[in-house]
């Protein structure tokens, strides 16, 4: 088990890549990427399927970072919830063969527990996937076409055939599971 | 929660990204104007973030470390003290802040100019207080009748009758103070006159003098605005002389 210390220390050396990267210093850059990138990978593997496209998508978050560093706001969030989520929106994105839909400033991510150290997140994957597990079928499909799949609640409904009601309500209660399943 | 309940589940539809069409634009509207329902999405973003990890899987081959470590190298250097394109959301809540700032020091201002009237009003009102008060004890000074006078002239010469007028034109205020009058003649009274530069001269009021040969008129019924050339007192018969000065001269303004 981790401590509490291990977790400060994690999180005031994320904070200080990041100052370090804002001054333009690539080892800082190289060490973010060491500890993040399986996380950005995999989300992008995810959505995309290939891992071309993946690695791509890698590539152009950790490149958006390095050109905009204060897009990230150290205050309000820690950075692997941020990577994950920007890298998950870009991986839609590329799906769609659309421009980036958003600027990466203008996802903010406000997550807690703190996801940083390895043991941390081992924890929090079991969790969320013990939640998942946990879930309806019909609900996790929901969940996952929208988040991995990318798809709009019309599209959803469409394609599962259900109201457009239920599906906002089970992916509304899905994240407030996870959430409750963190918190808890 | 702290945000709004009918917006819950469009709030998570928009932090996947998975609403479309007018519910989008209805929410985003909202989300322009409400700070819990911003917050609430940033929260669900971090719940995104927590399925993000479910997809955990292979490493990212080893090529791509280089191709970034390599991209980076190449990348013109840049500003280091960029700064990004804020969210237009916090771009509002700043502007919120200043517009809210902004109205503070305007009524603090405000407040502050009223509580200066006010203090200016009450200083005037003290002021005036304080000169009617002086001007009081002026008027009480020369009319009271224990006041003791006395007129000083050059020695060893026989006391002459004197008068003294204080008028003020745009109010129409007189007080005229007289002495070493002769005593009146039996149905006779003395009369002020005030003598206009223009037209005929105004009946300023009637007097007796005291066993002393003092005597005062204040503030006798004239018309405000009228410009004095002098002031004159004549004897009258008892009842006075309403239209025009017909006695004896007694004084004449010497034209102060």
């Amino acid at each position: 088990m981790v401590g509490l210390s291990s977790v400060s220390s994690n999180v005031m050396d994320d904070a200080r890549l990041v100052v370090r990267i804002r001054t333009g210093d690539e080892q800082a850059m190289a060490q973010l990427y060491d500890r993040y990138s399986p996380i950005v990978y995999s989300v992008a593997l995810r959505v995309l399927g290939d891992t071309g496209g993946a690695e791509d998508v890698m590539q152009d978050v950790f490149m958006q970072l390095w050109r905009n560093p204060a897009a990230f706001d150290s205050s309000r969030g820690s950075v692997p919830a941020w990577l994950a989520v920007v890298a998950r929106n870009r991986a839609i994105d590329a799906i769609r063969k659309r421009r980036p839909a958003d600027d990466i400033a203008d996802t903010i991510v406000s997550v807690e527990p703190d996801l940083v150290g390895e043991t941390e997140r081992a924890r929090a994957v079991d969790k969320v996937r013990g939640t998942l597990g946990g879930m309806p079928a019909a609900q996790r499909k929901a969940l996952e076409m929208a988040f991995f799949g990318g798809l709009t609640h019309s599209e959803i409904a469409e394609k599962t055939g259900e109201p457009l009601g239920t599906i906002k309500t089970r992916i509304r209660s899905g994240l407030l599971a996870l959430r409750k399943a963190m918190n808890g | 929660m702290t945000a709004h309940e009918q917006f819950g589940e469009d709030l998570a539809l928009h932090a996947l990204g998975a609403l479309d069409g007018s519910e989008r634009a209805a929410l985003e509207k909202h989300l322009n104007e409400c700070v819990d329902c911003r917050r609430e999405l940033e929260q669900l973003r971090g719940d995104m973030a927590l399925l993000a990890l479910s997809a955990s899987g292979p490493k990212p081959p080893q090529r791509a470390r280089q191709r970034l470590l390599t991209a980076i190298a190449e990348e013109p250097e840049r500003i280091q003290t960029a700064t990004t394109k804020r969210s237009w959301w916090r771009t509002f809540e700043w502007v919120a802040a200043v517009a809210a700032l902004a109205v503070v020091v305007l009524l603090v201002r405000q407040n502050s100019d009223l509580r200066r009237n006010i203090a200016s009003v009450q200083a005037r009102m003290l002021h005036q207080q304080a000169e009617l008060a002086r001007a009081k004890e002026v008027a009480d000074l020369f009319t009271a009748p224990e006041t003791q006078q006395v007129t000083l002239i050059a020695a060893k010469t026989p006391p002459q009758p004197q008068g003294k007028t204080f008028y003020l034109r745009n109010r129409g205020q007189l007080i005229f103070l007289a002495n070493n009058l002769p005593p009146l003649p039996p149905d006779k009274i003395y009369e002020l006159w005030l003598i206009p530069k223009v037209g005929a001269p105004l009946p300023a009021g009637l007097f007796r003098p005291d066993a002393h040969g003092s005597a005062t008129v204040v503030n006798p019924p004239l018309p405000a605005g009228v410009e004095a050339k002098t002031f004159a007192v004549t004897l009258e018969p008892e009842s006075g002389s309403h239209e025009a000065p017909r006695g004896q001269a007694v004084m004449a303004g010497i034209g102060e």
